[in-house]
């Protein structure tokens, strides 16, 4: 399936981008292209800059140099195309992020009423329909407290989608959460990708990698060590670095 | 060796509690008699038997007082004075009074008094205008309180909004003479800010009016309230005019406290945004103010309004010494609310900054429905302790000469047809209790709140 959908057409579009915390140089000369309906799993070591780099593709973290395009639209200091460009990014965080003193379908509703002008009614079908794709329309009414980890995951890809975004990032959606819930949050996100969505997941999840990815990254010290399609990358790793990853997070 | 293997065939019955753990034995077992019968060693006995001997001597003390307050104000307490003897229905023979016995509270002198506690030296005949107003409170609060109740946010609005400038207007009477000049140029600012904040929001007017244009507005909306007020206090209503001067008891402790906690809010909340701001102008300006207020004492804040400000101010400049009073006592309060609120934005997790924002929502939208909320759930008893303590100290207004209740409750000692052994001891009860029934219902209420807010999450 790798090579569905995919167009030649960039949606983001990443030059030289250099970042630094501090006298920390955590992003060292990113470069990286991602065309409408493409796949990518970025992975890497701990502390190897995959987070933050996506995170700065919209903007939850700063970059000093070098430029990103989302869209054809640059990220500068210009408060009005950042918030243009978040609203075209969905983004699923580690720890789910959902607002705990609103509801389920509030939460899903907010961003669309408040930031798309959407009236109430049309936002909350819109809602329901995303619920019930990811399968727990019957939380709806019920707080983030009160649903498993697996659930709240869900709701917040939910949440995302409920804006109609052209690109979904995932910042390792199933780290928090226990074994026997993994599999139903990567389920969800197999059937957006098979859906054309263009996704960007930091993930050490290699079974969706090798199912779903037109594309692996390799990150470590926060440079791109390798890309390559899945097939090769874990069949036949070119760099050191790459292999002695693999050798880790495979071997057993 | 053990047998390794184990396969359970029925599931453990579910089984009740046992009954020493449930009811009021198994609650006085745990909470009670359990620091009291371990006699498993010499040490432990002897310990059991102290803690005994200890609850009872605190059972003792602790009964013996409450019999002593039930005694003055009920059993031995005078409750009616048919005759008109004033202070001797309340005294005994060889002090001059016709009582027999030792005498508890008095209850005619309160009863003589009562008005001088609620509404101080507030004419007679104009007394149906603070009683309207209380009546208004009464029953706008309640509504507001009550879960079920039909456009709570409506009432609520109107509470904020129309009420307070009906008190006003009701209590002094109107017909202030405010200058023309002062009203137009409060009117035309506040106008042109509004409009500038608006226009600057849609990135009309250049970059800084961009970022500042909320700022801008809300100072605008300010000047163009104050300039309503001005207008609405202006006119002539046919209402007899009441100085503040003639206000007192429970009225002016009401018109201190409620308007301190109304301005403190907000003000708080715009002050620990500022302290957070990345803006170095907005932090630094916050931050001063707020370690300003913090570093004086409510006190020499209350002298410095009463007594400073009237030589700073160009001559001639009358300003109403309540009205200085109440500015003092809400910035004041404010400078300790935005501590309060600033603690519950620090325990809000960066996630939610971060989910709101991802969502492309503003910053202002952002505080609005995702941090404050939150925020505020969590500082409710700080934002209720900070109330209540407000609500107490409005008894200091007592120094600068305006006579809250406790303050009409101190003057009405000083008349001699009332003076008798007890009258201070009944006068003191009746503030205590008076205090003491406002404060515990906000109490109650911010306990209500939190658990009605609570969704069930830690996160």
């Amino acid at each position: 399936m790798s090579e569905m959908n995919v167009s030649d057409e960039a949606v983001i579009r990443i030059r030289n981008m250099q970042k630094w915390y501090g006298q920390f140089h955590v992003l060292r000369d990113i470069n990286l292209d991602v065309s409408k309906g493409e796949r990518i799993v970025v992975c890497g070591p701990s502390g190897s800059g995959k987070s933050t780099m996506i995170r700065c593709i919209n903007r939850l973290e700063e970059h000093q140099q070098g430029t990103i395009e989302v869209d054809g639209i640059e990220l500068t200091n210009d408060l009005k195309n950042i918030d243009t460009i978040r609203r075209e990014i969905g983004m699923v965080f580690q720890h789910f992020n959902l607002f705990p003193h609103l509801t389920v379908l509030e939460n899903c509703t907010l961003a669309p009423i408040w930031v798309r002008k959407m009236a109430k009614k049309e936002a909350e079908e819109i809602a329901m329909n995303y619920l019930n794709r990811v399968k727990i329309p019957n939380q709806a009414g019920k707080y983030p407290g009160q649903l498993s980890g697996g659930q709240q995951q869900r709701v917040a890809i939910a949440r995302a989608l409920c804006m109609a975004p052209k690109v979904m990032l995932f910042d390792e959606p199933t780290s928090a959460l226990d074994p026997e819930m993994i599999k139903e949050v990567l389920d969800v996100m197999i059937e957006l990708a098979q859906e054309g969505m263009t996704m960007i997941c930091v993930t050490h999840e290699m079974g969706f990698a090798r199912e779903v990815a037109n594309r692996v990254i390799f990150m470590d010290a926060g440079q791109i060590i390798e890309e390559n399609e899945p097939e090769s990358f874990f069949n036949h790793p070119q760099s050191e670095r790459t292999q002695l990853f693999l050798s880790q997070i495979l071997g057993h | 060796m053990a047998n390794a293997s184990y396969l359970r065939t029925e599931d453990a019955p579910l089984l009740p509690p046992p009954v020493s753990d449930t009811g009021i034995a198994g609650w006085m077992r745990r909470h009670v008699l359990s620091t009291m019968n371990d006699f498993s060693s010499p040490g432990a006995g002897i310990r059991s038997v102290l803690m005994g001997l200890l609850t009872l001597l605190l059972l003792y003390y602790g009964l013996s007082a409450l019999w002593g307050i039930i005694d003055f104000a009920f059993i031995k307490a005078v409750w009616s004075d048919p005759e008109g003897l004033k202070r001797g229905v309340c005294t005994t023979a060889e002090q001059g009074g016709v009582a027999t016995g030792e005498v508890g509270a008095c209850w005619p002198y309160v009863q003589a008094k009562v008005k001088l506690f609620i509404y101080g030296r507030y004419p007679e005949s104009e007394l149906w205008r603070p009683n309207l107003i209380f009546a208004l409170l009464a029953a706008g609060l309640g509504w507001i309180i009550i879960d079920k109740a039909p456009g709570r946010r409506f009432i609520a609005l109107l509470m904020l909004s129309v009420f307070p400038l009906a008190a006003l207007i009701l209590l002094t009477g109107g017909h202030a003479g405010l200058s023309r000049t002062g009203m137009v140029i409060m009117a035309v600012s506040g106008v042109v800010l509004t409009l500038a904040g608006h226009l600057g929001l849609r990135g009309v007017l250049g970059e800084i009016l961009l970022a500042f244009g909320g700022g801008v507005r809300l100072l605008g909306l300010l000047f163009l309230i104050i300039a309503a007020v001005m207008f609405f206090m202006s006119i002539d209503y046919g209402l007899e005019k009441v100085p503040t001067d003639f206000w007192g008891g429970l009225l002016v402790t009401l018109v201190v406290a409620l308007t301190g906690i109304v301005a403190s809010l907000p003000l708080g909340i715009v002050l620990a945004l500022g302290r957070r701001s990345s803006l170095p102008l907005f932090r630094v300006l916050s931050i001063t103010f707020i370690e300003f207020w913090r570093g004086v004492p409510l006190i020499s804040v209350l002298f410095m309004s009463s007594v400073m400000l009237p030589l700073f101010l160009p001559e001639g400049t009358d300003f109403d010494k309540l009205l200085r009073a109440l500015i003092g006592v809400a910035l004041f309060s404010s400078a300790y609310m935005a501590e309060n609120i600033r603690g519950g934005l620090q325990a809000i997790p960066k996630g939610q900054y971060e989910g709101a924002s991802a969502l492309g929502l503003s910053y202002n939208q952002s505080m609005r429905m995702i941090i404050l909320p939150q925020a505020l759930k969590i500082v409710i008893p700080g934002i209720v302790n900070t109330f209540i303590s407000l609500f107490k100290d409005t008894t200091l207004v007592l120094i600068i000469g305006l006579f809250d209740l406790l303050g009409m409750v101190q003057s009405s000692f000083t008349d001699p047809s009332w003076a008798t052994p007890v009258t201070s001891a009944t006068g003191y009860l009746v503030c205590a209790v008076t205090f003491w029934v406002f404060c515990f219902s906000m109490s109650r209420y911010s306990v209500h709140l939190e658990k009605k807010l609570h969704t069930g999450h830690k996160r």
